[in-house]
């Protein structure tokens, strides 16, 4: 989540889920919150209780809507016109909690002189280059900063490490203008930034009436300053689309704006989909990132060695200066105690390896395609429901030399070879694919154990009740006894290449009849130890960069402090009475912080902004920041400090008393993001690069910076084109799980909704002659599918700048395999991403809908 | 069974007694019997619902080495006892008998599964993954830069799978085989 | 690294704030007697759990049944499920229903519990409190005061536990059938499988171990609140007062004692309902009549009753839309 790390430091959810129940208001957009997070819904129907409003913004009316005190319909891929709409009321109208922004915030910061606005440049920013279709960002950063932008050195790296989100590059006081009078000051580049983004626009733009959007902008700036509190909840409603990231960061902006970070019943809570997704991004599974966001050596960035990566990579002023203990505790917990300071580029840098682009799932795909990738691993995941113009990935599979698929049941993807509707329609023959196949069954929670960390960071244990059945294993098991193979097939290579395996720390203690190795032994390495004596560190502060301590995930340090105290398996809720941050329950990253940034919970002179909303505090007498969490703030560190700029300070030394958002450069949140985002400082409406309209607002139609991927199998379709005239969107079910495979194996949840389903509003239906139940099929440039109608005025077309939008809602959970059975939506989607992380655009793309059935095989 | 019990559960007798002929006096043998199933568990661990990144806790209750049943933690602060529709069917999901519980190969040009032995896989997937890895293999690109790395495999998933299991894939598969296609679900 | 400093100050101090008094939303602190509970993997059961779920010590002798508060329904179908996996019932009838998110009918042999979702016709934008323009309810078995699965049954296979809920006794059930026509409600129907009489026990098995029954465990926003039936009376009574002060003035009890629902002879449901629309407009019966009342001599007295109260019930609801 580059935009909540662009704006405050962490690219994670800044609260916990029980403290939705503090807020006075609480939004939801980009997410059907009821249906897909039910338990965390309960936290909004206690806040309802005790008087809070309630607000859904959504294109469709949802079983969240019907929760709601305000439902605003707003058009599919508009919600940054809605928003900008809402800073733009809070802005002129002089509503935002200005003691609070003044003083956390980078509202008065002055940027380059020439900068441009997308209102000088007619929806671009200074610095395009047409040539390489990005931003040159060196005019968007502070005033006196003379270093490039990293977005200039890194190329095509997108910006999710702390390093690119946070301004590495800050390297003297930021000049500021308290007064907010210099045109150049964030504060009236913002101002001239939303000046068009009026309550007529918003209504024209996304659809919404007027009226209910002022609804809107009065409840969420009735509940902000001392007394209240609002919070904002989203989830991939948000995500997916070519402008995902900026989306969020309009939410961010908001709550900066409203005094709502850092303090109880605010934030902004994202809601992810998976049980361990946050895990699988702090430990990352992805391309990118090394674990606790430390970003992947890029082959582009030219750093030689372990010492020019530090130089580059780490942050002269905040928490991020740490960075070097970080990375050289990661390569000895890897490369264990034999290899030195100058062991290849220093403890083994080099053998870590470097991307070169974008190998991200979106061209990991057409990487298939291209014969690129030979050999695939999968676990836990099913790309054939999930992934992106979905017919185009089946017909790349037999590329493949080698698949493994690891999973609980034959999904989709395990079985496309002989069950998929290629295979039915004559386009793929089992006899002509090559494909070595792999499946292998894997064993759940209850036969595992090992820690999930949820949505809110919170680190839970697992544990393990009954062996899986037969030839069930973990994930882990697998990946050992993998490795313990590849190990073995490589002990004797004399080939410099091999080093790195052959170095590769490996010794988990196993127990059991399967020889299960220690989930408890990796998270020890997780949490980190000494080398001298193998004994876990206490937290992230006792790791060094002198090589005396290894550690695998610096952000999850301190989780396993000492030997046997597993602080993940902590069941301690607090008792009645408590205000309740539940320390002992779990273990949330960083250090325990149940809400982030709380040093903002107190005013810039540590007291409580109120008594309602009292949750942090600097007790003077003990010289230390108190409360009823973790403090995310230097303990000691009083609000009167202030840098001593004589002395060239460094890292945490550079921070004043008043800045909560310590991973920053400057301490402060982000309004106005100076690096680390690739397609402007500021959130601006784009159309969905599929659009039946014109942009409203600007000459620029989408998202100039979007990944696009145009190849014959992946076409992309013009605005208006009158062959897809209708919005669709794509979304789950609470009766269903994600690819669907849990859910539609199971009989008690797969009758709940048992087929595939389009839903369709009436004026359309009637159009088309369309009633419940017919068959339907929808088509884009990727291809057809056929589905069961259901019309329902909780769909509504909207008019959008004079013109009638029809929207279709496409539930994409379904397959073929399982009781619960429908086409797979994703046939429909095209491999498109937003900039900065290359999340699709799955919900708004264009389509066209027609009554009737495909011809010839049933797919 | 013997006279007494015969006599004991047949609702006439208790009727004359003085019993309710809807209430005491009609309750069968099994419904005097009849207890929860899960004081039959010997073992109940605590686990984390596999579903959504929402995170309630479960009660897992399992008697000898199977699980008898699944459901929501009362002490959780996050969902205290309760669950979803999909967290509800966890105890559906782990015994379902669709579940896969052998290794399942498919040989190349093959229109059919065949059982094939775990250890057997695991040794032809390592094989597999060091031939496509050595094929594969960069050291340096054309500028001399170190890469130190193969294009040639990837691996996707680890959004379900625990963090423990996530650092080992990124250890082994980047770390270890210098592999840069990883990739899980937090993109889609 | 630093242990965290607890202030010791009272919940209430943050949390100064309007509180709803009859306000069914879980209590959000886990109650006291979880922390005996401190350990990851448990000898066994916790004894009493529906004291930390529900705050109810279950105790023979009492009479429980189920409040159901249509008004924080959110339509998950969490009950159905938690229904299905506790008592072992198959899936039943799968197919696309078209009737909005509803898949699963109707109560059945196979079915216990079943979310009807009502969609009500106009788009608006702004909406009163709770549940609106998208009505869900989770139906049951009502555990009537006087029940006419359990008078028609010849056998002694439905009874009345100790618990005061209706129970067929699997063990005793011949399937003869005569229960089926006698709910007024239509839940009870024998099973094709079995030929037996089957529908929800209030979980009577769970209720002899101290345990909530599975639905209302589940149910993630407390729309199904389990209880001793005085109590939940009380809860409901002030429920509805509570909405009615925010100006959902349709709110009203679905067979309660005296009112909607409980008519008919039938004295009054053990599992209750708060309904936001007039009963039909769930499938429920405006004035339910005991098939034994039918024919006694207080016929018309009894109807006149019934006709009242369902006057009474759709002037109130009518009163509730005029005034939004």
């Amino acid at each position: 989540m580059p935009s909540l790390g662009a704006t405050f430091g962490r690219g994670a959810a800044t609260t916990a889920q029980w403290d939705l129940a503090n807020a006075d208001c609480v939004t939801i957009m980009g997410s059907n919150m009821a249906e897909n997070h039910p338990i965390a819904f309960r936290f909004v129907l206690e806040a309802k209780a005790r008087g809070a409003t309630v607000i859904h913004a959504d294109p469709r009316f949802t079983r969240t809507s019907a929760l709601a005190d305000i439902y605003a319909p707003v058009r599919p891929g508009s919600d940054i016109a809605f928003l900008g709409g809402v800073i733009n009321y809070i802005l002129e109208r002089d509503l935002w909690f200005r003691e609070y922004v003044l003083n956390y915030t980078n509202i008065a910061s002055i940027i380059q002189p020439d900068f441009q606005d997308t209102e000088d440049l007619d929806g671009l920013f200074s610095g395009w280059d047409e040539s390489k279709q990005g931003y040159k960002a060196d005019s968007w950063q502070y005033r006196a900063e003379t270093l490039p932008s990293s977005l200039e050195n890194h190329g095509i790296l997108s910006g999710e490490s702390y390093s690119e989100k946070v301004g590495v590059m800050i390297s003297k006081p930021v000049p500021k203008d308290p007064s907010l009078q210099d045109p150049y000051c964030v504060y009236q580049i913002m101002r001239r930034h939303y000046a068009r983004y009026t309550p007529e626009m918003v209504e024209r733009v996304t659809g919404c009436p007027k009226e209910t959007f002022l609804k809107v902008c009065e409840a969420l700036t009735k509940n902000s300053g001392r007394e209240k509190t609002g919070a904002w909840c989203y989830a991939v409603g948000w995500t997916h689309h070519t402008t995902g990231v900026q989306t969020i960061r309009g939410a961010a902006i908001i709550q900066a704006l409203l005094g709502n970070i850092g303090r109880p019943g605010g934030g902004i809570l994202a809601l992810r989909g998976h049980s361990s997704i946050q895990g699988s991004t702090d430990v990352p599974t992805l391309y990118n990132l090394l674990p606790g966001y430390l970003p992947q050596p890029h082959a582009r960035k030219g750093f030689r060695d372990l010492d020019s990566y530090v130089r580059e990579e780490s942050a002269n002023f905040g928490w991020w200066h740490n960075m070097s203990k970080y990375i050289v505790s990661l390569l000895r917990a890897w490369y264990g105690p034999d290899t030195t300071r100058g062991t290849a580029g220093g403890y083994g840098y080099d053998w870590i390896p470097k991307i070169v682009g974008d190998q991200s799932q979106l061209p990991m795909m057409l990487a298939i395609q291209d014969k690129l990738i030979r050999g695939l691993l999968v676990m836990g995941q099913n790309p054939v429901i999930g992934g992106h113009n979905t017919h185009a990935i089946r017909m790349s599979l037999p590329n493949l030399e080698w698949m493994v698929v690891r999973e609980t049941f034959e999904n989709e993807l395990a079985s496309y070879w002989y069950k998929s509707p290629e295979v039915h329609r004559g386009e793929l023959d089992p006899h002509q694919i090559q494909t070595e196949i792999f499946l292998l069954p894997g064993s759940l929670p209850g036969e595992k154990e090992g820690t999930f960390t949820n949505t809110q960071r919170l680190l839970q244990w697992h544990d393990k009740v009954v062996e899986g059945p037969a030839d069930c294993r973990s994930d882990l098991w697998f990946m050992y006894h993998l490795g313990k193979r590849l190990k073995e097939l490589y002990k004797d290579s004399t080939d410099p290449r091999d080093a790195p395996i052959q170095h590769l720390t490996w010794d988990y203690p196993t127990a059991g009849p399967n020889q299960e190795p220690s989930a408890e032994a990796v998270l020890k390495e997780i949490n980190g130890y000494t080398l001298a004596d193998g004994k876990p560190v206490s937290g992230y502060v006792d790791l060094k960069d002198d090589g005396s301590t290894a550690c695998g995930v610096w952000i999850y340090s301190g989780v396993y402090p000492e030997e046997g105290k597993n602080l993940a398996r902590g069941r301690t809720p607090d008792p009645p009475g408590k205000v309740g941050s539940h320390q002992g329950w779990g273990y949330a990253w960083p250090h325990n912080r149940r809400i982030m940034y709380n040093r903002a919970s107190a005013d810039p002179d540590g007291k409580p902004w109120s008594e309602a909303k009292k949750y942090l505090w600097w007790d003077a007498e003990h010289s230390r920041w108190t409360g009823y969490d973790s403090p995310d703030f230097e303990l000691g560190k009083a609000p009167d400090y202030e840098p001593d700029w004589s002395k060239d300070p460094q890292g945490m030394e550079a921070l004043d008393g008043k800045s909560p958002f310590i991973m920053m450069g400057d301490g402060k949140s982000w309004l106005f993001v100076p690096a680390g985002l690739k397609d402007g400082p500021l959130p601006t409406h784009y159309e969905p690069v599929e659009s039946p309209v014109a942009n409203p607002m600007y000459g620029q139609q989408d998202n100039p910076a979007a990944k696009k991927w145009p190849r014959p199998e992946n076409p992309y379709h013009l605005v208006s084109d009158p062959r897809y005239p209708y919005v669709i969107t794509t979304y789950r079910l609470t009766e269903h799980h994600s690819g669907g495979i849990p859910t539609r194996m199971v009989p008690s949840t797969a009758e709940l909704q048992p087929e595939g389903f389009a839903e369709i509003p009436p004026e359309l239906a009637g159009e088309l002659g369309i009633k419940t139940l017919d068959w339907v099929v929808l088509s884009t440039a990727r291809g057809e599918i056929e589905t069961k109608a259901l019309v329902t005025e909780r769909l509504r077309p909207f008019d959008v700048d004079g013109k009638r939008v029809y929207q279709v809602g496409l539930p994409w959970h379904f397959g073929w395999q399982g009781y619960a059975t429908g086409d797979i939506a994703n046939v429909l989607t095209s491999i498109v991403g937003d900039p900065n992380t290359t999340i699709h655009e799955g919900k708004a793309f264009t389509g066209n809908l027609r009554k009737g059935r495909l011809n010839g095989m049933r797919p | 069974m013997g006279l007494r019990e015969f006599l004991a559960d047949w609702s006439i007798p208790r009727q004359l007694a003085g019993q309710d002929a809807s209430r005491e006096a009609a309750e069968s043998a099994a419904s005097r019997l009849t207890r929860p199933r899960l004081e039959e568990a010997d073992r109940v661990g605590t686990s984390i619902c596999p579903y959504c990144a929402v995170g309630c806790a479960q009660l897992v209750y399992a008697k000898g080495d199977q699980v008898i049943h699944i459901e929501g933690d009362p002490r959780s602060p996050i969902n205290q006892g309760t669950l979803c529709p999909k967290g509800a069917a966890t105890f559906g999901w782990l015994t379902s008998p669709q579940r896969l519980t052998t290794v399942k190969y498919r040989a190349p040009y093959s229109d059919h599964w065949e059982d094939r032995p775990l250890d057997w896989a695991m040794d032809r997937i390592a094989h597999l993954m060091k031939r496509t890895r050595d094929e594969t293999f960069v050291e340096r690109l054309p500028d001399g830069m170190v890469v130190n790395h193969t294009l040639g495999m990837a691996e996707l998933g680890g959004a379900t799978l625990d963090d423990e299991e996530n650092y080992l894939i990124k250890k082994l598969c980047n770390a270890g085989l210098g592999m840069v296609w990883i990739e899980n679900q937090a993109r889609i | 690294m630093s242990a965290v400093n607890y202030a010791e100050t009272e919940l209430q101090d943050a949390r100064s704030r309007v509180h709803l008094e009859g306000h069914p939303v879980h209590p959000l602190p886990v109650p006291e007697r979880a922390l005996q509970y401190r350990e990851s993997i448990l000898a066994g059961i916790i004894p009493h759990e529906a004291e930390l779920t529900a705050g109810v010590t279950i105790t023979p002798g009492q009479s429980y049944g189920f409040f159901t508060d249509t008004s924080l329904c959110i339509g998950c179908k969490a009950c159905e499920v938690a229904c299905k996996e506790w008592n072992n019932l198959p899936a039943d009838e799968i197919g696309l229903t078209g009737q909005s998110y509803d898949n699963t009918g109707r109560l059945s042999a196979l079915t216990w519990r079943h979310v009807e979702f009502i969609e009500q016709p106009g788009r608006a934008t702004s909406m009163p409190a709770f549940q609106s323009h998208w009505l869900m309810m989770s139906d049951v078995c009502k555990h009537c005061a006087n029940a006419g699965c359990l008078e028609a049954c010849p056998t002694g296979a439905l009874f009345r536990t100790e618990f005061d809920t209706v129970v067929v006794q699997q063990d005793v059930c011949n399937g003869c059938g005569y229960c089926v026509p006698s709910c007024p409600f239509g839940v009870i129907e024998t099973n094709k499988l079995d030929g037996k009489a089957h529908k929800c026990t209030l979980c009577y098995d769970r209720l002899k171990g101290g345990l909530e029954p599975a639905c209302a465990k589940s149910c993630p926003t407390n729309s199904i609140q389990f209880g001793p039936l005085d109590d939940l009376t009380r809860r409901a009574e002030q429920r509805v007062k509570d909405l009615h002060a925010l100006g959902v003035d349709n709110a009203y009890l679905y067979g309660t004692r005296g009112g909607p629902g409980a008519t008919g002879g039938i004295g009054r449901l053990n599992a209750f309902f708060l309904l936001l629309d007039r009963p039909e407009a769930y499938n429920l019966p405006a004035a339910p009549t005991l098939p034994s009342t039918r024919v006694r001599s207080g016929l018309l007295a009894g109807l006149a009753t019934m006709a009242g109260l369902t006057l009474a019930a759709v002037a109130a609801f009518a009163a509730g839309r005029r005034d939004r």
